[in-house]
């Protein structure tokens, strides 16, 4: 009897649970299950209440692999009114599902064209806006200052000096780029900047759209490039068999000088013993000249989805973390860069430098599995990977993007 | 619950492989496209070479469990304590035996990749090479999979007549052909058991794939049950037409070896 009692408190529960949406109530559903992003939400959720007393903000965080599969559960059976998501076209197959909503009336009230332009585009979808973007960061070379020192190596800023630069740290025996490759992506960054570099935003742009055929000379021009650096030895060996962090000790350890990687990299390398002395930052070098620097930087964001049931009290949610105060706290904790143009500069030297970096840039991308198809960038890490590997093999290898390309994007 | 949680999607995944379907908006009828463009994909063959490979490879846990199974069914002392070390293996999850082993073939300072160094000179990262990746998983997956067959044959062995063993020995029969014509044909329902479990776990290798190498490097240590996954449930897929074609194809294969075994299993209890 207890046995089933218990059972039908269970199902009421989950009765209770699925319908909670009273007004003045938002459920707000998100992955911050690592420690900094858990504490940057639940001051923004303490903040947001007190700001607006009448809401109530009930969150429910998620595992942060876990996520990806449950937002597609939970926003077609039981739409909460907030989620956390990502720009590009990570958020296009919610959009085109309708599960989004169109909340460009939050950025014109608030005057968010102004204030977050930089990633406007990336949350625009046929005109109209599909989110509010709270957090990004930078990507760039990191490198060891000390044994950039010791071999009297400057950063590079064109890619003859890279190459200079890379050929004397292989002569001293150091590997010049470490990297992990394991889990794909981090090829992903070198495609990018690569692509960037030699071929400019827009064609990157439109490549992964879909737009181009890989079997384009212009993305060969691309391969080539990475291939100078490949043939050459210059990446660490067997990067196929360990993940991003794992390639970390090698730097630690002064057996590799340079990494190019997200922000997030300079936390685990401090883990690892580093000082921040001993780090440096620099942009990726320009390879072809008057091309305008475009940057990867990754953003995350926020949306409504279209089953919510408060979508009032959710819209006033977005307008306050798009604020400038709010993006500075919350970005404080996280150790990310705010993207409110009006928000303070964080105190960080490697986000300072960020900051500075992709308020001059000319374009932001945001990364090559957000801006590309999700099927389209497996094939396409996929192939990166097996090129770093065998790079002799560059011919099929576009032919078999050419192919997902076309049967992806027709 | 068999008929909701078995029989069910059986029927369900067939009919769902016949659609385009991202699990999110409406189903688009596309017929046999699945198949077409399954039958076009290198993956789908690199899976289903890697998955050869594994079923007949797997199928050595057989005599290595035997053989484990007749050295410790001894009576000396310690025994107990060599056959819970034996048994370990079977005890701890798959994940954990692919962590342990995605350690022991790390380059730089998995004890492996050191052994190879010391006896060649140069490192060899087996996960990040196309030619022995596959090879690499199955070995790992052998482990475990040795200890559950010695844990057959050990039963077995307890059940064995020791009027026959005596007679055959006053027979003069000793050691090989003792086992061959007296021991192993008592042990060929053990035996049994194991081809089967041996056959169903290495076709439905999943969890060390994932864990080693997640199908790489380039795809080329993957098996159809991974692809499946990646392709239907994984960050980049949501193709769910396009896994449940491959899990229907994965399901013909395996069903062409149960209907093998119970085609076998039948004919035995006839004859009983």
């Amino acid at each position: 009897m207890t046995f089933f009692k218990s059972l039908t408190g269970l199902a009421l529960g989950a009765a209770l649970f699925s319908t909670t949406a009273f007004a003045g109530e938002i459920v707000l559903n998100s992955n911050h299950s690592d420690p900094a992003p858990k504490k940057a939400m639940e001051d923004l959720i303490a903040d947001f209440q007190a700001a607006h007393p009448g809401i109530t903000v009930k969150w429910n965080n998620f595992d942060h692999e876990g996520y990806k599969s449950a937002i597609r559960n939970f926003l077609t059976a039981d739409a909460p009114d907030v989620v956390a998501w990502f720009a590009g076209n990570r958020m296009e197959p919610f959009v085109t599902a309708g599960l989004f909503e169109d909340v460009t009336d939050v950025w014109d009230a608030n005057g968010l064209n102004e204030q977050l332009k930089s990633a406007a585009s990336a949350m625009t979808i046929d005109g109209k806006k599909w989110g509010v973007p709270y957090t990004y960061y930078q990507w760039g070379i990191y490198y060891r200052k000390d044994i950039f020192a010791e071999q009297g190596i400057e950063p590079p800023k064109t890619w003859a000096e890279f190459l200079a630069a890379c050929e004397k740290l292989k002569a001293a025996g150091i590997t010049p780029i470490t990297i992990g490759t394991k889990a794909l992506w981090p090829t992903g960054g070198w495609f990018d900047y690569l692509n960037l570099r030699v071929n400019g935003y827009e064609f990157h742009m439109e490549l992964t759209a879909g737009k181009v055929p890989y079997t384009d000379p212009r993305v060969r021009a691309t391969f080539e490039k990475w291939g100078e650096l490949v043939n050459a030895g210059y990446f660490l060996e067997s990067h196929a068999a360990i993940d991003w962090q794992d390639a970390i000790p090698q730097m630690v350890q002064g057996k590799a000088a340079m990494y190019l990687m997200g922000n997030f990299a300079v936390a685990t390398m401090k883990d690892g013993g580093l000082t921040e002395d001993q780090i440096g930052f620099m942009q990726f070098p320009e390879i072809t000249p008057g091309i305008p620097m475009a940057e990867d930087a990754p953003t995350d964001t926020f949306h409504i989805a279209s089953g919510a049931k408060n979508k009032d009290d959710a819209k006033k949610f977005l307008a306050f973390v798009a604020s400038p105060e709010a993006q500075a706290k919350m970005n404080a904790t996280l150790g990310q860069l705010p993207v409110n143009n009006q928000a303070q500069k964080p105190e960080d030297v490697f986000l300072q430098q960020g900051f500075d970096m992709l308020s001059n840039a000319y374009a932001l991308a945001q990364f090559y599995d957000r801006d590309a198809n999700a099927e389209m960038a497996k094939a396409g890490m996929e192939a990166f990977q097996e090129f770093m590997v065998k790079p002799d093999r560059l011919d099929a290898i576009l032919e078999r993007l050419e192919k997902v390309r076309a049967r992806v994007y027709n | 619950m068999f008929l909701i949680y078995v029989l069910v999607p059986i029927f369900q995944s067939i009919w769902i492989s016949f659609h385009d379907w991202d699990g999110l908006g409406a189903k688009e009828w596309i017929g046999l496209q699945n198949y077409v463009e399954l039958m076009d994909d290198d993956t789908f063959y690199v899976s289903l070479h890697n998955n050869v490979l594994w079923l007949v490879l797997y199928l050595l846990s057989i005599p290595a469990g035997l053989a484990v199974a007749l050295f410790l069914n001894q009576t000396v002392t310690g025994i107990r304590l060599y056959k819970s070390l034996f048994f370990f293996p079977f005890v701890i999850s798959q994940v954990v035996v692919g962590l342990m082993f995605t350690w022991f073939y790390a380059p730089n300072f998995g004890l492996f990749s050191q052994s190879i160094e010391w006896l060649t000179g140069t490192q060899v990262a087996v996960l990040a090479d196309e030619r022995y990746v596959t090879y690499a998983i199955i070995v790992a997956g052998l482990w475990p999979q040795t200890a559950y067959c010695m844990i057959l044959y050990l039963t077995g062995l307890n059940n064995i007549n020791t009027e026959q063993v005596e007679a055959a020995r006053m027979d003069g029969a000793k050691g090989f052909k003792l086992l061959w014509y007296i021991i192993l044909p008592q042990l060929a329902p053990a035996t049994f058991i194991a081809m089967v479990v041996t056959v169903i776990g290495s076709l439905r290798s999943f969890d060390l794939v994932s864990i080693m190498t997640a199908g790489g490097p380039y795809g080329s240590s993957q098996v159809l049950s991974y692809f499946m996954y990646e392709q239907a449930l994984s960050e980049y897929g949501f193709r769910m037409g396009y896994g449940a074609a491959i899990a229907v194809v994965l399901f013909l294969i395996m069903m062409v070896f149960i209907s093998l075994f119970i085609v076998r299993m039948l004919s035995q209890e006839r004859n009983a």
